[in-house]
């Protein structure tokens, strides 16, 4: 009896060893298969519902995780969400992540690879696992202000930034939304938010249409033209343009006109100066013409355009000048030239392409990221001012903010000067079309810096679909605005 | 048969240590729970503690009292576990607003009650020999009422083996273990003889008597039974298993666990053709990771919840609290192994196992030592049935076998459970006395410094 009493004790024994092997088995071996399954959602809980770092402006946190009493211990929660959204982004358990939340996603959620001994530490102290916090380079009360400057219901985009350090400043799109909305545990709501904000004419929700969003730049695009001229070597400052109104080609029909309203249609030959304080369209046009499509688009490149690789951490959409794809015909190329046709730009590029000119034909990557920290404030990272390239030569350079700022003193951007301050800049008008009652809309820009001397400080502003007046209304004066603003003045 | 040298010591004092070593335990478990959630040490923490103290306490005085040489080891390793199962499932109401814990600290100290007035009352173990045929009506009794209309709690997660008076619920089912064990013990105990006489022999292996296979063929119905009527693919398989182990250990003829498997084989199969759950429990099985098992209603969206649970863990866990076990359904009752794991690891679990086959081993060490063969076989049918119960519901939660529903013994929240277990625990005590009790014909009281200890019974003269 006893030797059977034996034998079921191993045999009891032999199911524990078998239950030993089967938790081996699932706690040890299979742990990566069975984190990565797709219908695992204990990963999204830990991403979503941890201690995810908070998102700081001047030290105020404008995204933060706060505690929650079920089971998604931590709800993300924006303040002052639609001055923010086009910065932070979204962070939804439901439809993924967007802006900032996404591109510093390893650093928020303490995941990345450098924060290893952070989370061995945290598993000895048993401190909850917390992610780092980013620090942003905006200006709470410039981007405020930039903010306001922008009707609601209007369409519009303002960058800010500093062009020796390719720190931004400010940057601000119209509509924005909350981000809230999308930040919700509750997954009907989200999806009911979802659903409405994408119906929201001109939103874009995977962040501020000032990287995003791609826009015809019109006459600003002429800086492009200007220093390919210069670099070409068969132009020089006090060169002669042709200045036909309208410009002609060979065997077709169509002409490119110069601006109605403006002094250009008075003389058919002119200088850089009046052709940039008018800007006039056929000089430039004759330009482009003159130098090839290859050397413009060569030009367009060094100014930041063709690049699908600029990070601010976030990926900035790539602008197009259409150079690069098959060879444009004549009317095409003057088209290009004046910032019409096929060219389009994001305002964080036409931004870029004025700092480089601000900062002696260097272009420095943007960044929006001042510093991450620890949740111990020990700093990660900080901001190191990176050179992007060199756009154009600092004499180059030197010369054309001459003439921007010839620009606001002698010509069409004039309501952008700021008293006691050399500003320069360019303006920009792209034609969109007629809309249902016959009004002409236009892309209005502004691109320009302070001061000239010593350039602190970039402003690029885009409102789309607008008509002449309004644009001209929403762009130079908030420029000085601004410059004030920043510059104390 | 080799000698068994046990040194005849009451080793009270190595219990007294070791269960201050397991209440530490279950204290240190209950306030990590507390800090990690960020709850305060109220008047509940320190009664609650003090409860357990004293009910163990309690406990180990009546061991000193009635059953002096009673295994030292076991109930030390019993508190240790409920108090890691109380620290759990207070974890687990934190989260899910429940209050299962209140319930399962009355519950403990009703069990741990009733284990002490077994251990008070019962003077020895093989009194229970004289309710053998009690027992079988008993167990009829305990596993038909929870299909008795009026009391029947109805189907609940898909079996019926509850039952309802006022607002408490009850599972007879639990207690039907004991008493089913009771019932096997004295029959076999005295119907051995006679089963072991007879039989043909084909080479090696002698076939019982036709007759003598009758109490198997009942408890295979009666298994079977369970399994239709109650759709409880678990208990069916622990009652069978139960039974299978006790005529082996009263025979020692293999030929029993052969025609025993040979019945599973054919009831298994059978149950897997005609019944659409346990059809449907395999295919589960089968394809836990399947989406489209995982989210059909009656799928596998609560063992591969668990599985994510303990892949979740690793190795040394998450930490009381800093897991999601709540996303698992029934995760303080069927599926508290995997709340288990997901928050104290695989190294956690390996110390719950580790407990567990250390609390069987000890029933089977009092099974070998004691001098009955009805103690023998109640020890041995209670310690297998609680490693059985273990490996069933542990090997469910991991996918090693499919998923049934049966409780973790003193882990897992549910009254009758914990009454039942304990109840197995103070059966095992009694015997584990008798076992290394020094045997005494002239009934003094002091223990002799080494008593002659293992009395291979005469019985063991007609093992073939």
């Amino acid at each position: 009896m006893n030797q059977a009493i034996r034998n079921s004790w191993i045999v009891a024994i032999a199911l524990f060893a078998l239950l030993f092997g089967s938790i081996s088995y699932v706690q040890f071996f299979a742990v990566d298969s069975l984190n990565a399954n797709p219908n695992n959602n204990r990963q999204l809980l830990k991403t979503f519902c941890g201690n995810r770092g908070p998102i700081l402006v001047d030290g105020q946190a404008i995204a933060e995780s706060v505690p929650t009493n079920t089971d998604c211990k931590f709800q993300r929660k924006y303040n002052d969400p639609l001055l923010y959204a086009g910065l932070t982004g979204f962070f939804s358990r439901f439809s993924g992540q967007s802006g900032i939340e996404y591109a510093m996603r390893e650093q928020l959620t303490g995941t990345s690879d450098d924060a290893l001994f952070d989370r061995i530490a945290q598993t000895f102290t048993g401190k909850q696992p917390q992610g780092r916090s980013v620090e942003l380079t905006i200006d709470a009360n410039i981007q405020k202000l930039a903010y306001d400057m922008i009707p609601d219901g209007v369409d519009g985009s303002i960058v800010v930034m500093n062009p020796k350090t390719g720190a931004i400043i400010a940057m601000v799109s119209k509509p924005s939304y909350d981000t809230n909305l999308l930040a919700s545990h509750d997954e009907k709501a989200v999806n009911a938010a979802m659903a409405s904000l994408v119906g929201v004419p001109g939103i874009n929700l995977y962040g501020s249409k000032a990287y995003k969003g791609l826009y015809s730049p019109g006459s600003v695009f002429k800086l492009v033209d200007t220093a390919a001229a210069l670099e070409s070597g068969k132009y020089n400052k006090d060169s002669i343009l042709p200045n036909p109104s309208p410009m002609t080609f060979p065997g077709i029909t169509y002409t490119l006109p110069n601006y109605a309203n403006g002094q250009c249609a008075i003389r058919d030959k002119a200088s850089f100066a009046f052709a940039l304080e008018n800007s006039c369209n056929t000089p430039f046009a004759s330009i482009a013409l003159d130098l090839g499509q290859d050397a413009m688009t060569a030009q367009a490149n060094k100014f930041g355009f063709n690049d699908d690789s600029v990070y601010f951490p976030d990926r900035v959409v790539d602008s197009r000048f259409p150079g690069s794809q098959g060879v444009l015909d004549a009317p095409g190329l003057a088209q290009s030239a004046i910032g019409q046709k096929d060219v389009l730009a994001s305002p964080l590029q036409i931004a870029m392409m004025t700092a480089a000119i601000a900062n002696g034909g260097q272009q420095m990557t943007p960044n929006l990221v001042k510093t991450v920290r620890t949740p111990d404030l020990k700093t990660v990272s900080s901001l190191t001012p990176e050179v992007l390239r060199q756009s154009t030569t600092p004499e180059i350079a030197a010369q054309i903010t001459d003439w921007m700022v010839s620009v606001v003193d002698n010509g069409i951007a004039s309501a952008a000067a700021v008293p006691g301050v050399e500003v320069a800049a360019k303006t920009g008008t792209a034609e969109l079309g007629l809309n249902e009652s016959g009004t002409m809309l236009n892309n209005a820009w502004f691109t320009g810096f302070a001061p000239a001397n010593d350039p602190e400080v970039v402003v690029s502003i885009v409102m789309p679909g607008v008509d002449v007046a309004t644009g001209a209304q929403l762009t130079s004066p908030n420029a000085s605005k601004l410059f004030k603003a920043v510059l104390n003045k | 048969m080799s000698q068994l040298l046990t040194v005849a010591k009451p080793r009270r004092n190595t219990e007294l240590l070791l269960l201050i070593l397991a209440l530490s335990l279950a204290t240190m478990a209950n306030a990590l729970v507390n800090l990690n959630l960020g709850r305060t040490f109220d008047n509940d923490f320190y009664t609650q503690i003090a409860i357990l103290a004293v009910l163990s306490i309690g406990f180990h005085i009546a061991l000193r009292i009635k059953a002096k040489y009673a295994d030292p080891v076991i109930l030390p390793v019993v508190v240790a576990l409920n108090g890691i199962g109380l620290a759990v499932i207070h974890r687990l109401d934190i989260t899910s607003g429940d209050t299962a814990g209140q319930r399962q600290w009355m519950w403990t100290s009703l069990a741990v009650v009733a284990a002490i007035a077994v251990i008070w009352f019962l003077r020895d173990h093989r009194i229970l020999r004289r309710y053998t045929y009690i027992s079988l009506l008993a167990s009829v009794v305990l596993l038909v009422l929870p299909l008795v209309p009026g009391i029947s709690a109805g189907n609940v997660n898909g079996a019926t083996v509850w039952i309802a008076i006022g607002p408490f619920t009850f599972q007879p089912g639990e207690i039907a273990k004991i008493t089913l064990a009771i019932f096997f013990a004295g029959y076999l105990s005295s119907n051995r003889d006679l089963i072991l006489l007879a039989g043909k022999k084909i080479g090696k292996l002698q076939l019982p008597r036709a007759r003598d296979l009758a109490p198997m063929i009942v408890a295979w119905l009666a298994s079977v039974g369970v399994l239709v009527f109650q759709r409880d693919l678990g208990s069916s398989i622990l009652f069978f298993g139960l039974f299978m182990v006790m005529i082996y250990v009263a025979t020692s003829r293999i030929s029993w666990i052969l025609i025993g498997l040979a019945l599973i084989a054919v009831g298994g199969v059978a149950a897997y053709q005609i019944f659409p759950h346990v059809t449907r429990r395999i295919d589960v099985w089968v394809n836990a990771l399947d989406p489209e098992y995982i989210g059909a209603a009656g799928g596998s969206f609560q063992v591969v919840e668990g599985l994510f649970g303990l892949a979740n863990g690793g190795l040394i866990g998450t930490g009381f609290g800093q897991g999601s076990p709540d996303t698992v359904p029934l995760a303080n009752s069927d599926m508290i192994i995997a709340s288990i794991g997901e928050e104290l690891g695989l190294v956690g679990l390996f110390a719950v196992l580790s407990l567990y086959t250390l609390f069987i081993s000890r029933g089977f060490r009092a099974a070998l030592g004691t001098r009955d063969a009805f103690g023998k076989l109640l020890a041995v049918g209670l310690s297998f049935a609680v490693a059985l119960q273990c490996f069933i519901i542990i090997g469910g939660v991991t996918r090693l076998i499919p998923l049934t529903g049966l409780t973790t013994p003193f882990l897992a929240a549910g009254g009758s459970s914990l009454l039942a277990n304990w109840i197995i625990v103070a059966l095992i005590l009694k015997i584990s006395d008798a076992a290394r009790r020094p045997i005494d014909v002239s009934n003094t009281p002091e223990p002799s410094a080494s008593g002659p200890q293992e009395h291979d019974t005469k019985l063991e003269v007609t093992k073939p």
